[in-house]
């Protein structure tokens, strides 16, 4: 077992280089040098200039720039943002949940809809709803996201107005930040009428940034409970006489959520994909938000951080994804 | 289903009676869906063709007369204008139109990049293996593990924003795959019996790469390819829609939307009919390849 965990946590170490070398080189992509493009288009002085290229080091060769840089990342020190000074690091710490928050609220309605869905589709092979929950999810697998915000926001923000158009919760509640999770914020508060407007602005975004998971989960649901349905050992307990029920939610329940698991890990990327244009159509204050936020600006290093903490993050959920799937199932770990 | 017959059966069916396109024909049209999405997509590419014919307008028409009129079908709307127009008096019908050319191309210029860099990288990386490989491999995996969207982003914000940058940073992303199936592909392939009997015979590794392999491995890489046209689409919209892909006035779909956000509230024709179609376009080639794969995949055929 240690074994395992050794030989899967090494093989995190090479991409985890591959991506800092990737956010450090593609900063210098940026025409121009690095001083030049943190002063923008108002320019910078000649002997300033020359100040700063020594201050940040980029008068020494690029490999040992790299060094430098890499000493950083691993002190946790990622830069500063061009635009408000303070730590990329601080600034990501403080907008996380609010992403955290909306990605887990999205992956929760994924499942709850989609193994449901995915699991009676398969049971009723052929059926209208087998062909209704396929033709549904291969429409949400399709779905532009920003344009099915867009549309939810016309039919249910404006047209019925029930639910709010943007931001994460009423203006008029200033909640303490204990979690980062404005729902559990707003029940702590004890504030009446928080926690019902932080629901009420979660619900939209949830279906927007769930639709596609939502998707892919009843899909993989669907076939991994067909293939299961056919082996030996159901038609065993079905023989025993167990109810459809019973065969369906003890025997093959547990056989066909496995490869399903290994997807809703491999989500994490595109729930961060989605809650970049989640975010910016909802006006949601997270990191996908705060990137696109950082691109239009021209903040750099708020970009380079960025990218490197997100990848981290993916990294470190495939990691424990690959880890716990390990320890489910012996064989994946003897392999 | 066969009575419904598209324009591409027809010439399959008389010159190969009993070839494997015919068989092939026989599997793939037995999925309704892929036969409508294959229909949607020689619609929507004839629709592209002829645009000029089609369009009632041009599509950078402005007219000072018809700000957001609405559908035809609507209070206030005209025949003139069959899908309205947006905020500056042009016609949407038209620009949609128009935008086909551009997604259209956006999607098979990415997917024909990303096919023959993916197959050079991938067959390099099955037939040399060593460092080579692992090198080429481990970028591939960095490129897997961030946000598809986001490193996209990235690219066009450093590259600056604009259609090719966006076409480019869509090759980056969706390369992988093709690389990974490649390589997947040569490795199975080089193994069997018929490549050991054309080294044997002489053959150079060029010739092993492109004539002997290459060609066993077409199947994975058609599906991909189809499916691949649908993501290509998808991402650069979404770009445009960030406002890093297309720029206005281009009648670049997801650059439509982008353009028409702000008047959500007011005109609902000019966030829909944008969206509607790269809705309607990528589940028209997701269902290709869904088709696709059930028809030339030898493991669900029996």
């Amino acid at each position: 077992m240690l074994r395992f965990l050794l030989t899967r946590f090494s093989l995190i170490i090479p991409t985890f280089i591959g991506m800092t070398l990737l956010a450090f080189f593609l900063i210098r992509l940026v025409p121009g040098d690095p001083i030049e493009t943190m002063a923008g288009e108002r320019g910078i002085d000649a002997a300033r200039h020359e100040a700063l290229l020594k201050e940040y080091g980029l008068d020494r060769p690029v490999l040992v720039q790299y060094g430098i840089y890499i000493g950083r990342v691993l002190h946790g020190d990622l830069g500063k943002s061009m635009i408000t000074q303070s730590p990329v690091l601080t600034e990501f710490a403080a907008l996380f949940p609010a992403t955290i928050e909306l990605a887990l609220c999205a992956i929760v309605f994924a499942l709850l809809v989609g193994i449901p869905a995915g699991i009676i589709a398969a049971v009723r092979r052929n059926s209208v709803f087998d062909h209704g929950v396929m033709g549904v999810s291969l429409t949400g697998y399709s779905m532009p996201i920003f344009w099915w915000g867009l549309l939810l926001i016309l039919l249910f923000s404006v047209q019925l107005g029930w639910t709010p158009v943007s931001g994460r919760i009423d203006v008029k509640y200033y909640l303490e930040p204990v979690t980062g999770f404005l729902t559990i914020d707003a029940l702590l508060s004890g504030e009446k009428g928080a926690f019902r407007s932080a629901v009420s602005h979660l619900i939209l975004p949830t279906i927007v940034l769930g639709t596609q998971p939502l998707a892919i989960i009843a899909r993989m649901t669907r076939s991994a409970m067909l293939e299961v349905l056919g082996e030996d050992y159901i038609r065993t307990a079905r023989a025993k006489g167990l109810s459809t029920v019973r065969v369906v939610a003890l025997h093959a329940l547990r056989n066909a959520l496995i490869p399903v698991i290994t997807v809703i890990g491999l989500q994490v990327g595109v729930l961060f994909t989605g809650a970049i244009l989640t975010e910016t159509i909802f006006s949601w204050p997270g990191v996908g938000k705060w990137l696109i936020e950082a691109i239009n600006r021209r903040d750099y290093p708020v970009l380079q951080g960025g990218v490197l903490l997100l990848g981290v993050v993916v990294m470190a959920v495939n990691l424990l994804v690959d880890v716990t799937y390990g320890v489910i199932n012996p064989r994946i770990r003897k392999s | 289903m066969t009575s419904n017959a598209t324009p591409l059966d027809v010439p399959v069916q008389v010159t190969h009676p009993h070839g494997p396109l015919r068989e092939f024909w026989g599997y793939f049209s037995a999925n309704h869906g892929a036969v409508a999405g294959l229909i949607f997509i020689v619609v929507i590419v004839l629709v592209a063709m002829f645009a000029p014919l089609i369009a009632p307008y041009p599509p950078d028409l402005t007219n000072n007369a018809v700000f957001l009129k609405p559908p035809a079908w609507q209070a206030g709307g005209s025949w003139a204008y069959p899908l309205g127009t947006d905020p500056i008096g042009r016609d949407i019908l038209s620009r949609l139109v128009y935008g086909a050319r551009i997604s259209l191309l956006i999607g098979v210029a990415v997917v024909a990049i990303a096919i023959v860099a993916g197959i050079a990288l991938g067959l390099i990386s099955g037939f040399f293996r060593g460092p080579i490989e692992i090198a080429i491999m481990r970028l591939m995996d960095i490129i897997l593990t961030l946000p598809s969207l986001l490193l996209a982003i990235v690219i066009v914000a450093i590259l600056g924003p604009g259609i090719m940058n966006a076409m480019l940073a869509v090759v980056v992303v969706v390369l992988p795959h093709y690389v990974r199936l490649t390589r997947a592909a040569v490795i199975s392939e080089t193994s069997k019996d018929y490549v050991t009997a054309a080294r044997a015979s002489g053959a150079t590794r060029l010739r092993l790469m492109f004539s002997e392999v290459l060609p066993n491995c077409a199947a994975p890489l058609i599906v991909q390819a189809s499916l691949g046209i649908s993501t290509a689409i998808l991402d650069a919209a979404a770009l445009g829609f960030l406002g890093l892909g297309a720029q206005p006035p281009s009648s670049e779909w997801g650059t439509m939307l982008a353009d028409a956000r702000e008047f959500v509230l007011r005109a609902w024709w000019v966030v829909t009919f944008p969206g509607l179609m790269i809705l309607l376009t990528v589940l028209a080639f997701n269902l290709l390849g869904d088709g696709l794969r059930d028809a030339l995949d030898p493991k669900l055929k029996r």
